[in-house]
C-alpha cells in the first residue's frame, strides 16, 4: 500500500467572525500515528479537530481525507471521534451501554436498516476491547465517568473506525482509570495499527507511547518525532505557549 | 359497554382515530421529549389552532369553501410553523428557545383574529379546542391513518439517526450524519402528528398527549426501545379510557385523555417510589 497520509491539512487558517483561531496551519497524519496534540486553553487545538471532523469549516485552506477532498469524502465512519467527557451527552438520556453502543453503527448501516446482521457479537467485540462487557445491559446515566468515557470509545470501534479522534478524554476521570485508559490507547495503537489523535495535557504519562507530537497556539509551532520534541529546550516551548495569533494583526 | 360504542359511525371514527392517536403521540413524543423540544409542541398547536380558525373564517364567509375540512389548513399551517420555528432556532442561535414565545404569539394573535372576524366561538372550534367524541368525521379518520402511515415510516427509517443525533448531537455531526436535515424533518413530522391529534385532544392539549405518556415512561424505562414501548402503551390507555369516560359522561375528551394520563403518571411515580423505599 502506498503511504498516503491520511489527513492533510494545507495552510489552514480559521476565524470566528473577528477572532483568529488558527492561522496558516499545514500537519499531515500517517497510518499508525500516535500523535500527542498539545497546546495551552484557547489554542485552538479543540477547533482543530472539529475542522477534521467536519464539524466546522475552515476560513482558508485545504483538507483531504484519505486522499480524498474533505467535502467529498463519504467515509466519516473511518475516523472514529471521542469527545471531552463532561459536554459529551445528554446526561439523564434513559439509554442503555448497549443501545449507546450500538448507535455507533448508525452511519455505517445507513438508511432504513434498523441492526446490523451481527448486531450483538459487534456490540460484545466492542465493549470487550474497552473490558466493560458486563455493563451491557446498565443505564449509560448509572456510570461513573471513567466507565462512560470507555463505553464511548466502545461506540466509536464498533464502526471499525481507521483512526480515533479524541479530545481531552481523561477530563473529570480519576487517575485510575486514566492509566487504564492510556494502557487501552497504547493496545490499539501497537496492536490494531489504529491512528490515534488525542489531545492532552497529560504529556507524561503518555509519552512512552506516543509517535509524535503537535505543538498548537494559533499556529503549529513544532509538528514532528517524539525524540525531536524532547530535545527542545524549555525556553523553545514557553515562547510558543505566549505567543498570541491575535497580535500578528491581519494582514 | 364498548360493544354499543361502535353501534354509532362517528363513534366509530372517534376511537380509531383514537386508538391511532394514542400510540402515534407518544412514539414521536419520546423523540420531542429527549431532543428538549416539549414546549415547542405546544408552540405548533398554537400554530395549529390558527390554521384551524382562519378556515373556519374562510367556510363561513365563502359559500365554495363550506365543506373544506379545516385540518387541511390545520396541517398546512402546522408545517408551515414547524418550518419557521427551525429558522428562528438557526436566527438565534444562543437564545433558541426564542422561537416558541415567537412562534406562539403569532400563532394565537391569527386565531384571535380569525375566531373574532367568524363572529366569536362555535361548537365547532370548541371541539378543535377540547377535542370531540362526536366530531370526528370519517374522512378525518382517514387523514390520521394517513398520516400514521407516514410517520412510521418516517421513524422507521430514521430511528437510528433520531437516537444518535438526540443522544449526542456532536458526535452525530461528527460521524458525518446530516443532523440538521434530519431536524428539519422531524419537526414537520412533529407538526403533522399535532394537526392529527388535535380533533381527539383538542389544540389546547395535544402537547400533553405527546409528553405525559413519556413522563411516565421515562420512570419505569430500563432503556430506550423499553421506554418507547411503555410511552405506547401508557398513551393507548389514556386515549381509550378517556375516551370512553368521555363519552359515558359526556365530556370532552381532551380533559378525559390527560386527567387519566396524570393519574398514570402519579400511579407511576408511586409505584416507583415505593419500590425506592422499599430497597432502601
Amino acid at each position: 500500500m502506498s503511504k498516503q497520509p491520511l489527513i492533510e491539512l494545507q495552510n489552514i487558517s480559521f476565524q470566528y467572525e473577528q477572532t483568529k483561531v488558527l492561522k496558516d496551519l499545514s500537519m499531515s497524519v500517517e497510518q499508525g500515528d500516535y500523535i500527542a496534540l498539545l497546546g495551552p486553553n484557547g489554542s485552538g487545538k479543540s477547533t482543530l479537530l472539529k475542522i477534521i471532523l467536519g464539524l466546522l469549516k475552515p476560513t482558508e485552506g485545504k483538507i483531504r481525507l484519505f486522499g480524498e477532498t474533505a467535502s467529498k469524502f463519504k467515509n466519516r465512519e473511518w475516523i472514529g471521534y471521542v469527545s471531552q467527557k463532561s459536554n459529551a451527552f445528554n446526561g439523564g438520556f434513559p439509554a442503555t451501554v448497549k443501545e449507546v453502543v450500538a448507535s455507533g453503527l448508525t452511519k455505517k448501516l445507513g438508511l432504513f436498516k434498523r441492526r446490523a446482521a451481527n448486531q450483538e457479537q459487534l456490540i460484545d467485540e466492542a465493549l470487550e476491547a474497552v473490558d466493560m462487557r458486563s455493563f451491557k445491559n446498565r443505564n449509560i446515566g448509572e456510570l461513573s465517568g471513567g466507565q462512560q468515557q470507555r463505553v464511548f470509545i466502545a461506540r466509536a470501534l464498533i464502526s471499525k473506525p481507521k483512526m480515533l479522534i479524541l479530545d481531552e478524554p481523561t477530563v473529570g476521570i480519576d487517575r485510575e482509570n486514566v492509566a487504564i485508559f492510556y494502557a487501552l490507547m497504547e493496545k490499539l495503537n501497537r496492536e490494531l495499527h489504529m491512528t490515534l489523535i488525542l489531545v492532552t495535557h497529560d504529556l507524561n504519562v503518555i509519552e512512552k507511547d506516543i509517535t509524535k507530537v503537535a505543538c498548537l497556539n494559533g499556529k503549529i509551532h513544532y509538528f514532528g518525532s517524539k525524540e525531536g520534541y524532547e530535545a527542545l529546550t524549555k525556553e523553545e516551548i514557553s515562547t510558543w505557549y505566549s505567543y498570541s495569533v491575535q497580535q500578528e494583526g491581519t494582514r | 359497554m364498548i360493544s354499543s360504542i361502535f353501534q354509532y359511525d362517528f363513534l366509530q371514527n372517534a376511537f380509531l382515530s383514537g386508538m391511532v392517536i394514542g400510540l402515534l403521540a407518544p412514539l414521536l413524543g419520546v423523540f420531542i421529549v429527549v431532543r428538549r423540544l416539549s414546549l415547542i409542541a405546544d408552540a405548533l398547536s398554537h400554530v395549529t389552532l390558527a390554521g384551524i380558525a382562519g378556515s373556519l373564517y374562510l367556510s363561513q364567509t365563502f359559500v365554495g369553501l363550506a365543506t373544506l375540512n379545516p385540518l387541511y389548513l390545520g396541517i398546512g399551517s402546522a408545517v408551515l410553523g414547524s418550518v419557521l420555528i427551525e429558522k428562528l432556532r438557526v436566527v438565534y442561535k444562543h437564545f433558541s428557545e426564542l422561537a416558541i414565545p415567537i412562534i406562539m404569539s403569532a400563532g394565537l394573535g391569527l386565531s384571535a383574529i380569525f375566531i373574532s372576524l367568524a363572529q366569536g366561538f362555535s361548537t365547532d372550534l370548541f371541539s378543535y379546542l377540547f377535542g370531540s367524541v362526536s366530531a370526528v368525521s370519517r374522512q378525518d379518520l382517514w387523514i390520521v391513518i394517513g398520516i400514521a402511515l407516514i410517520v412510521c415510516l418516517f421513524i422507521f427509517a430514521f430511528y437510528k439517526e433520531l437516537f444518535v443525533s438526540s443522544f449526542d448531537g456532536d458526535y452525530a455531526r461528527a460521524s458525518g450524519l446530516k443532523t440538521k436535515h434530519i431536524q428539519m424533518l422531524f419537526m414537520i413530522i412533529t407538526a403533522l402528528v399535532i394537526a392529527a391529534s388535535m380533533r381527539i385532544v383538542g389544540i389546547l392539549l395535544v402537547s400533553s398527549l405527546i409528553t405525559l405518556p413519556v413522563a411516565a415512561a421515562m420512570r419505569v424505562a430500563k432503556s430506550f426501545k423499553h421506554m418507547v414501548i411503555y410511552s405506547m402503551v401508557f398513551g393507548e390507555i389514556s386515549v381509550i379510557v378517556g375516551l370512553v369516560s368521555a363519552f359515558y359522561l359526556d365530556l370532552a375528551p381532551g380533559g378525559t385523555i390527560v386527567i387519566t394520563s396524570i393519574i398514570i403518571l402519579l400511579v407511576v411515580m408511586l409505584i416507583n417510589k415505593l419500590k425506592t423505599s422499599k430497597v432502601s
